[in-house]
């Protein structure tokens, strides 16, 4: 099965949003090589082809409540566990180039 | 005078209920046992000693009763707690403090239960050891070099160490069961949608449930029974009562019972002593008067490759939600860095090894062309796993394995490889992936350390799980002449 590419890793990682190190990089495109490499064993499994997948354990199916409106968490609550704030609101840093 | 931290649950409330001891006694003597003995086991993040003795106060004043009014128990650090901090092991919210309660955490202080503080587990609850923990490993209370299991690590060596008689897991691969299976304590995983979700930080949303750790059969569904039930706050939450546990577990009796011991989970794989001691549980088993047979499933043998599929790519998801704007930590904010940079250099510093790997693994396993071959195919395979437990419980009420596949290894033997510490939860898995409860408890020891046979029942059977682990517990406290936590070394204090 896959061998894993640096690049491959690399670009998962910008995926993720996880601004990973080199040495980073080349210690899980060594590792994912060998999780892969085990997982892969699923493809033995033939008897899967016809078969419905399962999402979920137990099946539960349109969930409803009352369209109430019912109390939310204090904003000053929740803002207060927040990196940064201003103005009761999230701050958050520049999400637009400069040039934009 | 007693020492009120050897007593169970059960006799906890008992003496609290006839006044022959104040609940803020009790909660004193477990918060100065874990003064004495945490340094050395590690199995608490954060001790709320305010909190605890006001909770305590409360049920001395009769604000508050119930069959675990007073009980001191230890939280695990995934679930969250209003005004007190939850940092999931993860040093992307160290420092967060909740804004709100989840439900388990509404109902243990309804029950009058006295939460003294936080467990240590592995970060986001991935990992078997605890050594992923981004505060340091949590100890086995046995023999200190050795790991408590994982993730529920510190919640199992709280209850080891006496440091709590109760304590509250999850398992989503097996957290609370095998940290049970290496401690000797017993750990339950209900029926998925049993116990509410709801302030449960997320690591794999159609696995994660939450469950009662303790020392005794009955203390553990006492505690099933406090947290269990519907919750209008968690859609994935079953509408219906909780199963008959408590009178399950005093029932100890496994007359015409039919358990069956299921072939893929025993053997190869297993450490001989961890063999042994379930052979032998297996024959008590037998002789307490249950029919003993072995089914085939053979579909658990993919089990955990389907899990390591199915559990990162759901992890890969929850985890967007710590994009360094609501919680926690956010590093890079220089005014110059835009906000996916921060973002990014935020989740790279705050995330530990562990997190990592299973990120970009369920990422992969998520992209396009690679979909069908992993998470589609793991998704068949957890059907075709389900249909196995259905078979078997066409002639079976229970099946039977060990809990873990070895006993507690030492410290740092296996965390440079990911493989050998995933395969810690080959038995424990097919019970997540199918939804069904199971149970750990204690059956001996094999090199001084202990071995947990594991019970699965049914989804919603869960009182099987005490009737089987009542009857046997009891078969195997009067064959030691006392719990197996006696036999453990005492910690120096």
């Amino acid at each position: 099965m896959p061998e894993i590419t640096r690049e491959e890793v690399a670009h998962l990682a910008r995926l993720s949003r996880l601004a990973l190190e080199d040495t980073e990089l080349d210690g899980l495109a060594v590792q994912l090589d060998v999780i892969l490499g085990a997982v892969a064993q699923i493809s033995e499994v033939t008897d899967a082809a016809d078969v419905p997948p399962t999402t979920h354990a137990v099946p539960v199916e349109n969930v409803h409540r009352p369209d109430v409106v019912t109390p939310s968490l204090p904003r000053e609550d929740v803002l207060a566990g927040a990196p940064a704030a201003e103005e009761g609101r999230f701050r958050v840093p520049r999400i637009l180039d400069e040039d934009a | 005078m007693t020492d009120l931290t050897r007593l169970t649950a059960v006799e906890t409330a008992a003496a609290i209920a006839a006044r022959e001891v104040s609940a803020v006694e009790v909660a004193q003597a477990h918060l100065d046992r874990i003064a004495a003995v945490d340094g050395a086991v590690h199995a608490f993040l954060h001790v709320d000693t305010e909190g605890a003795l006001a909770q305590a106060e409360r049920v001395d004043a009769g604000e508050v009763s119930g069959p675990l009014a007073g009980v001191p128990l230890g939280l695990k650090d995934v679930i969250v707690t209003k005004g007190v901090p939850t940092t999931v092991g993860s040093r992307i919210l160290e420092g967060w403090i909740p804004p709100y309660d989840a439900t388990v955490t509404e109902r243990l202080r309804a029950a009058g239960v006295v939460v003294l503080g936080k467990t240590n587990m592995d970060e986001f609850a991935m990992g078997s050891s605890t050594e992923h923990s981004a505060y340091g490993p949590t100890h086995n209370p046995w023999d200190l070099t050795r790991i408590p299991g994982g993730s529920g690590g510190g919640s199992a060596a709280a209850v080891a160490a006496y440091e709590a008689p109760l304590a509250i897991g999850t398992d989503t691969g097996g957290s609370i069961r095998q940290p049970a299976a290496v401690t000797g304590t017993v750990g339950v995983k209900p029926t998925y949608g049993g116990v509410s979700r709801y302030g449960l930080v997320a690591f794999s949303s159609s696995l994660d449930q939450a469950g009662p750790c303790a020392r005794t059969v009955l203390d553990a569904a006492l505690l099933h029974e406090a947290i269990g039930g519907h919750d209008p706050r968690d859609s994935t939450s079953i509408d219906a009562p909780v199963p008959p546990v408590v009178e399950a577990a005093r029932r100890k009796d496994v007359t015409g019972l039919r358990v069956a011991v299921v072939k893929e989970l025993t053997g190869e794989g297993y450490e001989p002593g961890v063999q042994e001691r379930f052979d032998e549980a297996v024959a008590l088993l037998q002789e307490l008067g249950a029919t003993v047979t072995e089914v085939s499933c053979p579909h658990f043998a993919y089990a955990l490759p389907a899990y390591y599929l199915i559990a990162p790519s759901e992890a890969s998801s929850n985890l967007a939600r710590f994009d360094s704007v609501r919680y926690g930590l956010r590093v890079g904010d220089d005014g110059v860095n835009s906000l996916e940079e921060v973002m990014s250099q935020t989740r790279a510093a705050g995330f530990g090894a562990e997190v990592k790997r299973r990120i970009i693994l369920g990422t992969y396993a998520l992209s396009s062309g690679y979909y069908d071959a992993y998470y589609g195919q793991a998704q068949k395979v957890r059907t075709l796993i389900t249909r196995d437990f259905r078979a078997a419980f066409e002639s079976a009420d229970v099946l039977v394995s060990p809990a873990s596949p070895g006993v507690a290894f030492p410290l740092g033997a296996k965390l440079d490889d990911p493989l050998a510490m995933y395969r810690q939860d080959l038995a424990t898995i097919p019970s997540n992936l199918y939804g069904g409860p199971a149970m750990s408890l204690p059956v001996g020891l094999s090199e001084g350390l202990p071995v947990g046979l594991q019970v699965m029942a049914p989804t919603m059977r869960d009182e099987l799980l005490y009737q089987v682990g009542g009857a046997l517990e009891a078969a195997l406290h009067d064959r030691w002449g006392g719990p197996l936590l006696a036999s453990a070394p005492e910690l120096e204090v």
